[in-house]
Formats: structure tokens, C-alpha cells, sequence
């Protein structure tokens, strides 16, 4: 009995050591090594990949989404509009979400019928022409991507509403939309928000 | 076009596991086998305390695994209690009592659910010092746990299974550090962050702001998916942008989690000296993922069901730079290895689809499993298989020469209850116990109705099965769910490796029998047929009629 509890205390006493050794090399340490390593070889990376606009002021991330609606949450025409987003108010990039809604949610179901709705008015197309990932909300809320769909509907109002040519905004489009990787791995797509910063230093 | 994805994606994710198969396979064994210690190990031991020659007896060793987790647990829950004064907070406070208690014990049992929102609820130095260790240590545990048993088929007439310390420290820096060193840089090649910026704030090109978050997430996100641990360092986990920002990063990380569970077979079948042996339970894994990865892409394409029927396409939950096969390979994946992160809103996908996250956990995490405890449960099931073959034919069951006794059958058929009555008693006692069945449908259902139902038994199969993903939308964050799902995740963890190392120890106090010609082989596809049928023959029979009342009503209604 006395040895037993001697031996399951010298056990406490071994592991307490071992956790506090790995947790200074596996936690600390290796943390700092691989922040090392990021900060002076892939600063831009590790720092989030972060764009600029034409007079070079930082205004996003490539790689996380964003909203280009106005004070009251309108879609602004002149720019191509993202998918519809569950982080926070849309493309809140402090609170990551999806909206989590089940196939048969009836809050979802009437979601996807008003989006449908407005994406295809505001385009003026018919509802059947409006993609998938226009009306359904993304995984982590901050997509930053479209389908080349969503985007080939988007250019007639996008050049309407800058008084530009069509045919100047879909060679845009084209130019920003990026196929599978190696040819195989993910979805075609367009980075909404590469696309609008080159529409606007189109104009600049 | 999908299903061309598909195979090719399939095909080249077999090519890079078959490739590493044998020196990973291999190399994993010298590690567990060799008799030399590194000099910065010696030093370890030294400071530890552990003599690194003297093996321990199977109940010194359980003893070993538990005083180890039981400080991991406390210290995570200390960190977490300490928030606020500890660096690098981002001025968060500490999270309530019964949260840090489920998130410290999600962390050490390798399960990582999170009941909570990490952006709002965790500072960086919880995440590194706390959470990103038990991504290690949890890991390295349960590797040591399965070569203790693979150590079981292999010694006679030993008295002793092989020393702990050794197997953690060695699992730790031998093989989980210099992966993750090298995977690390590799993510963030793609994308991943690595800093200690906080949230920043960044005027968008429309003139409004975005908050952008930062941290230490490249290290984190690395030992997250190789050590089969699944705990995001974003509430999106690896849907997030920041944690995988492209289908080749998706493909990476899909690879990351399969490399460790589907060469430890190799390790096994070069531990017993017959790598045959290796190569079928390889197959039984490869088989059962192969399927479920085929069904769930055919059900998501389908895209059946009112909502995703209406958009045109199951994307709901989804991200665009995947699609579906860049979803569903990563959620097969994650689920069929206990990782339990998610590229993907499993809470949104079709009712049908939705349930075959749910089945690959209900296998008991075999195809291919979680490292170490993938390979200690399929070696499991095959004593099973041997015994129940044994039955069907009148020959005395053994598997690698050793006789598979009662007390053999016994602790592996008391392994095989566990999972199941933790799932079918904490989902049923949500629904039955009239004060927390109130306080599971007012708050933690997100989805009414049967959906909401088949989100609470998502979270108990998940946690029983120390897997961590979720039916997103449930609210876990309540009294109820954190302690039922707390204590559900350290009985499915610890309970099974008790009778795991049991039978360690009285496999490896065994002689191993000559092989006759009445020994049934178990390297043939005759075996590999019948451990299959097993492993899905038991899961069908425990689970059919819960599944029948959720994601199978939902889905056929």
C-alpha cells in the first residue's frame, strides 16, 4: 500500500516535470522558431497577405473576403459583390462563421428565395441564371471568392454603373479568374476583391 | 467533372500515402524499437527523472499515460483560468469554470471540440502554450499507446509493454516535431499566418473598416491535422482562410492527417516481423475511406434536399476555392481519423450527407483513425474478427500466434461497449432528464426539429470518439453539454486504453504458438473481407436505430 502511493506520487512528480519540459520546447520554443522563420523568410504571408490600393494604403487581405455595400448595407453596383456572408454583420473577420443552417431550415429556405430574388434583380437576369454560391452563405463567413457564374453575371451592371465598356470588364474578370489547382484540386474562381481594386485602378 | 475530381484528388492522395507507406511505416518503428537514445533525450530523462532502460509492466505504464494526462488537464485549465494575466491575451478574460474544464479536457484526450469561439474566448498564449502542447503530447500519447500493444504481439513471455517516457518523448521529437517544422514553412508558403499581431483594423476599398485577426496559427494549424487533433485556431477552423487558403493547402492538410494513421500499420506489420500483416489491416482502413469518401461526394452532388435544391447546389457551408470534393475528401478525412476539423459546415450539408461524417466516427475512428488509437482499435476489432472466425469454424482463435483466451475476448469486448453506451446514454439523457432536455432544445439546438436532434447526437459521437467536430450550429457552451461532453470525452479516451493496455500485457506475458495448418491466416483477402464486415456489422447493428430517428428520417422524409 505505502509503496503503491509512493509510486503514484513519483509518477505526479515525473509527469509534472515531463509537461513543463515539453511545454517549454513544443509550446514555446517551436512556436517562436516557426514565428521566426515566417517573420524574416515569408513576411508577407505570415503577416496576412495584406493588398493595397492604387495609392499603396493597405485596404484587406487576398485572402479574406470583404462587403462593398454602403452606409446602409445596400450593395454598391459599381462593384462586384461577394457571397453572402455569416461572420458577424458579413465579412467580420473577428467572428469566423458559417450560418450553420440545416438543408430543410426554414430560415434558410426563405433566405436562398430573397437572395435569389434580389441577386437576379439587381443584375437583371432571371432567377434560374443565378449560381449557387450567389445565394448561399460560405464556411468560414470570409470567402473570399466567387465562381466565374457569379462573376460573368455581375459585369453588365458593373459596367453600367462606371460607365465603362462590358468587353473591358469581362477581359477583368477573365484575367482574375484562377482555375483548379495543378488542373484539378478545388473550383475555378474570382477573387472579389483583386478584381474590384483592378476595376478601380482601371478608372484611376 | 466532379467525379473526375474526385478520382484524381482520390488518386493523388493514395500515391503520396503509398509513397511514404514504408519509410514512414519503417522509420516509425527504429523510433519505437531502437535501443540508443539521443543525447538531447538523455538530458530529458535526466531532468525528468526516468531511468530510459528499465521498461514498465502494463499497470506502471497505464499509471504512466494517466498521471501525464491528468497534469496536462490541469495545467490547460489553469492557463485558461489565468487569462487575464498572462501575455498576449488580446484582453480576454479567463472563460468560465465549466468551459475551461471541457476545452482542457477536449485538448488532452486528442478530441479538440470546442464548446467555444476561439476569436473571442482564447489569447495567443493559451493557444501556444496550452493548446498547441496537448496537439503534441496527446498525439504522442496515443501513438505510445498503440505500439504498447503492437509490443504485446510481439514479445514472449514478458513481463513488461515498453517505458512510457521513452515512447512520449520519443513520438514528440523524433517524429511529430520535425514534421510539423517542415509543414509549418509549407503552410505558410501557401497563406497561413504566423505572427503576434492581435486584431488589427483595416480601412476597406469602400472606405468602411474590417477587423483582420492574426496570431501564431501556421504552428498550430500543422500539429492540429498531423496529430489527429482537429482544434482550430479560428472558429471556422480550417475553413478559414488564414488556416487553409487554397485547394493545394486543402490537399496538404488532408495529407497531413492521413500520414501517421495510415503508416502506423506498416509499423505494426514490422514491430510482430510480418509486414503481410500490415498491408491488411492497410486495406480494411483504405476500403471503409475509399467508400465513405464515394457515398458522401455522391450525396453532396446530388445535392438533395429543400434548401440546397432551392440554391441550386449544396454550397451552403461551403467554401468556393474547395467545392464540393475539396469539402467532402477534407471532412472524410477529419472524421474518419478523429481530427475533427472541418473545411466545411458539416451542420449544412444534405440530411444524408450529413450522416456520413457521423458513421465514420460510429466505426470507431478506423478508416484510417486517429494516430495510435486508429491502429489500437481495427487491432481490436481483428481480435474480434479472429474470435468470431474462431466460432464460425471450430478452431481455437490467435491472431500473431497468440491465443486469444477469455480474457483476451473479454477486455476487447468490453473496449468495443464503451464508445456506444457513452454516445446512446449522454444523447439519450439530453432528451429524457425533463430539466436539461428543456435546456437543450431552448438553447442549444440551432436547427428545429429532427436536425436538431441528429446536432446532439453529432456531439456525443463526436466527443465519445475523441473526434471534435460538430454539428456547428449546436450550442455546446451550456452546463449541461460542457460536463456530459466533458466527461464523455475523458471515458472514451481513457477507459479504452485501460483495457487496450490490459491486453497488452497479458498478450506480451503470452508464448506465442506455433502456426498450423489449422492457424487461420490473417494477412489473406479472406481476412481482410471479415474484419471489414466486423467493423461495419458492429457499428450498423448499435447505431441503425438512432441514425433511423435523424439524419436518416430527415433525409428520406
Amino acid at each position: 500500500m505505502n509503496t503503491q502511493a509512493r509510486g503514484v506520487g513519483r509518477t505526479i512528480w515525473v509527469a509534472t516535470r515531463a509537461m513543463t519540459l515539453l511545454t517549454l520546447a513544443l509550446g514555446v520554443g517551436y512556436t517562436l522558431l516557426i514565428t521566426g522563420i515566417g517573420q524574416l523568410a515569408l513576411p508577407a504571408q505570415a503577416n496576412g497577405s495584406i493588398v493595397t490600393n492604387e495609392d499603396g494604403a493597405p485596404v484587406g487581405s487576398t485572402l479574406i473576403g470583404q462587403s462593398f455595400t454602403d452606409e446602409d448595407g445596400n450593395p454598391l453596383p459599381e462593384y462586384f459583390q461577394p457571397r453572402p456572408s455569416a461572420a458577424g454583420d458579413g465579412y467580420d473577420g473577428g467572428a469566423s462563421s458559417g450560418s450553420n443552417y440545416g438543408p430543410e431550415n426554414e430560415e434558410l429556405i426563405a433566405a436562398i428565395t430573397e437572395r435569389k430574388t434580389q441577386v437576379a434583380e439587381f443584375n437583371g437576369v432571371t432567377e434560374d441564371e443565378v449560381p449557387a454560391d450567389a445565394v448561399t452563405a460560405s464556411s468560414s463567413g470570409l470567402d473570399p471568392h466567387i465562381s466565374p457564374a457569379y462573376a460573368a453575371l455581375q459585369i453588365a451592371r458593373v459596367a453600367e454603373a462606371r460607365s465603362i465598356p462590358a468587353e473591358q470588364v469581362r477581359e477583368l474578370v477573365e484575367a482574375h479568374t484562377q482555375g483548379p489547382d495543378a488542373g484539378y484540386l478545388g473550383e475555378s474562381r474570382v477573387n472579389v476583391l483583386e478584381l474590384n481594386i483592378a476595376l478601380d485602378k482601371l478608372e484611376g | 467533372m466532379t467525379w473526375m475530381y474526385a478520382l484524381l484528388a482520390l488518386a493523388t492522395v493514395a500515391i503520396i500515402l503509398g509513397v511514404l507507406y514504408r519509410p514512414l511505416g519503417d522509420y516509425m518503428a527504429w523510433v519505437y524499437t531502437s535501443r540508443k537514445d539521443w543525447k538531447i533525450e538523455r538530458g530529458i530523462y535526466k531532468v525528468i527523472g526516468v531511468d530510459s532502460k528499465t521498461e514498465q509492466t502494463w499497470p506502471a505504464y497505464l499509471r504512466s499515460v494517466l498521471a501525464f494526462s491528468a497534469i496536462g488537464v490541469l495545467i490547460v485549465y489553469g492557463l485558461q483560468r489565468l487569462q487575464q494575466w498572462l501575455p498576449y491575451s488580446l484582453g480576454l478574460t479567463a472563460p468560465s469554470e465549466p468551459l475551461s474544464f471541457n476545452t482542457a479536457v477536449s485538448f488532452v484526450t486528442n478530441t479538440n471540440w470546442q464548446s467555444y469561439s476561439p476569436e473571442l474566448t482564447v489569447g495567443y498564449t493559451v493557444q501556444f502554450a496550452g493548446l498547441a502542447v496537448q496537439n503534441f503530447v496527446s498525439a504522442a500519447v496515443g501513438i505510445a499507446v498503440a505500439i504498447a500493444l503492437v509490443r504485446g504481439f510481439a514479445y514472449r513471455r514478458s513481463g513488461t509493454i515498453g517505458n512510457f517516457w521513452v515512447d512520449l518523448i520519443r513520438g514528440a521529437l523524433r517524429i511529430l516535431l520535425p514534421i510539423a517544422v517542415i509543414g509549418a514553412i509549407v503552410l505558410m508558403i501557401g497563406g497561413v499566418i504566423q505572427n503576434f499581431n492581435g486584431f488589427t483594423t483595416v480601412t476597406t476599398l469602400t472606405g468602411t473598416t474590417q477587423t483582420m485577426p492574426g496570431g501564431p496559427v501556421a504552428s498550430q494549424e500543422v500539429i492540429k491535422l498531423l496529430g489527429t487533433n482537429g482544434g482550430g485556431f479560428f472558429n471556422a477552423n480550417s475553413s478559414h482562410p488564414f488556416e487553409n487558403p487554397t485547394p493545394w493547402t486543402n490537399i496538404f492538410e488532408i495529407l497531413l492527417m492521413l500520414a501517421i494513421p495510415f503508416s502506423l500499420p506498416r509499423t505494426f506489420g514490422r514491430i510482430v516481423g510480418d509486414n503481410r500483416q500490415g498491408y491488411a489491416i492497410l486495406s480494411v482502413m483504405a476500403i471503409l475511406y475509399v467508400a465513405s469518401f464515394s457515398i458522401l461526394t455522391a450525396l453532396e452532388s446530388a445535392g438533395m434536399g429543400t434548401a440546397p435544391e432551392l440554391a441550386g447546389g449544396a454550397m451552403e457551408g461551403k467554401e468556393q476555392r474547395f467545392g464540393i470534393v475539396g469539402s467532402t475528401l477534407f471532412a472524410t478525412t477529419s472524421t474518419g481519423t478523429s481530427t475533427g476539423a472541418v473545411n466545411s459546415m458539416h451542420d449544412s450539408y444534405t440530411a444524408l450527407g450529413g450522416m456520413m461524417p457521423m458513421l465514420n466516427m460510429m466505426l470507431g475512428e478506423v478508416t484510417p483513425g486517429g494516430v495510435g488509437s486508429g491502429i489500437y482499435a481495427i487491432l481490436i476489432l481483428a481480435v474480434i474478427a479472429v474470435f468470431i472466425s474462431g466460432l464460425l469454424i471450430g478452431r481455437t482463435p490467435e491472431y500473431l500466434g497468440k491465443k486469444i483466451g477469455p480474457r483476451e475476448i473479454k477486455l476487447a469486448a468490453l473496449y468495443i461497449l464503451v464508445m456506444p453506451t457513452l454516445v446512446l446514454a449522454g444523447t439519450a439523457m439530453s432528451f429524457a432528464i425533463p430539466g436539461i432536455r428543456e435546456e437543450v432544445e431552448s438553447t442549444s439546438i440551432w436547427n428545429p426539429g429532427i436536425h436538431g436532434m441528429s446536432e446532439v447526437l453529432y456531439a456525443f459521437t463526436s466527443a465519445a470518439n475523441n473526434n471534435g467536430s460538430a454539428f456547428a450550429g449546436l450550442t455546446a457552451n451550456t452546463p449541461w453539454l460542457n460536463t456530459a461532453l466533458g466527461f464523455a470525452m475523458l471515458l472514451g479516451r481513457f477507459v479504452p486504453i485501460v483495457f487496450v493496455l490490459a491486453l497488452a500485457g497479458s498478450l506480451a506475458a503470452q508464448d506465442k504458438v506455433p502456426t498450423t495448418s489449422g492457424t487461420l491466416p490473417t494477412h489473406r483477402p479472406m481476412f481482410i473481407g471479415l474484419l471489414t464486415a466486423v467493423t461495419v456489422l458492429v457499428t450498423a447493428l448499435t447505431f441503425f436505430p438512432v441514425l433511423a430517428l435523424g439524419p436518416l428520417a430527415e433525409g428520406l422524409m
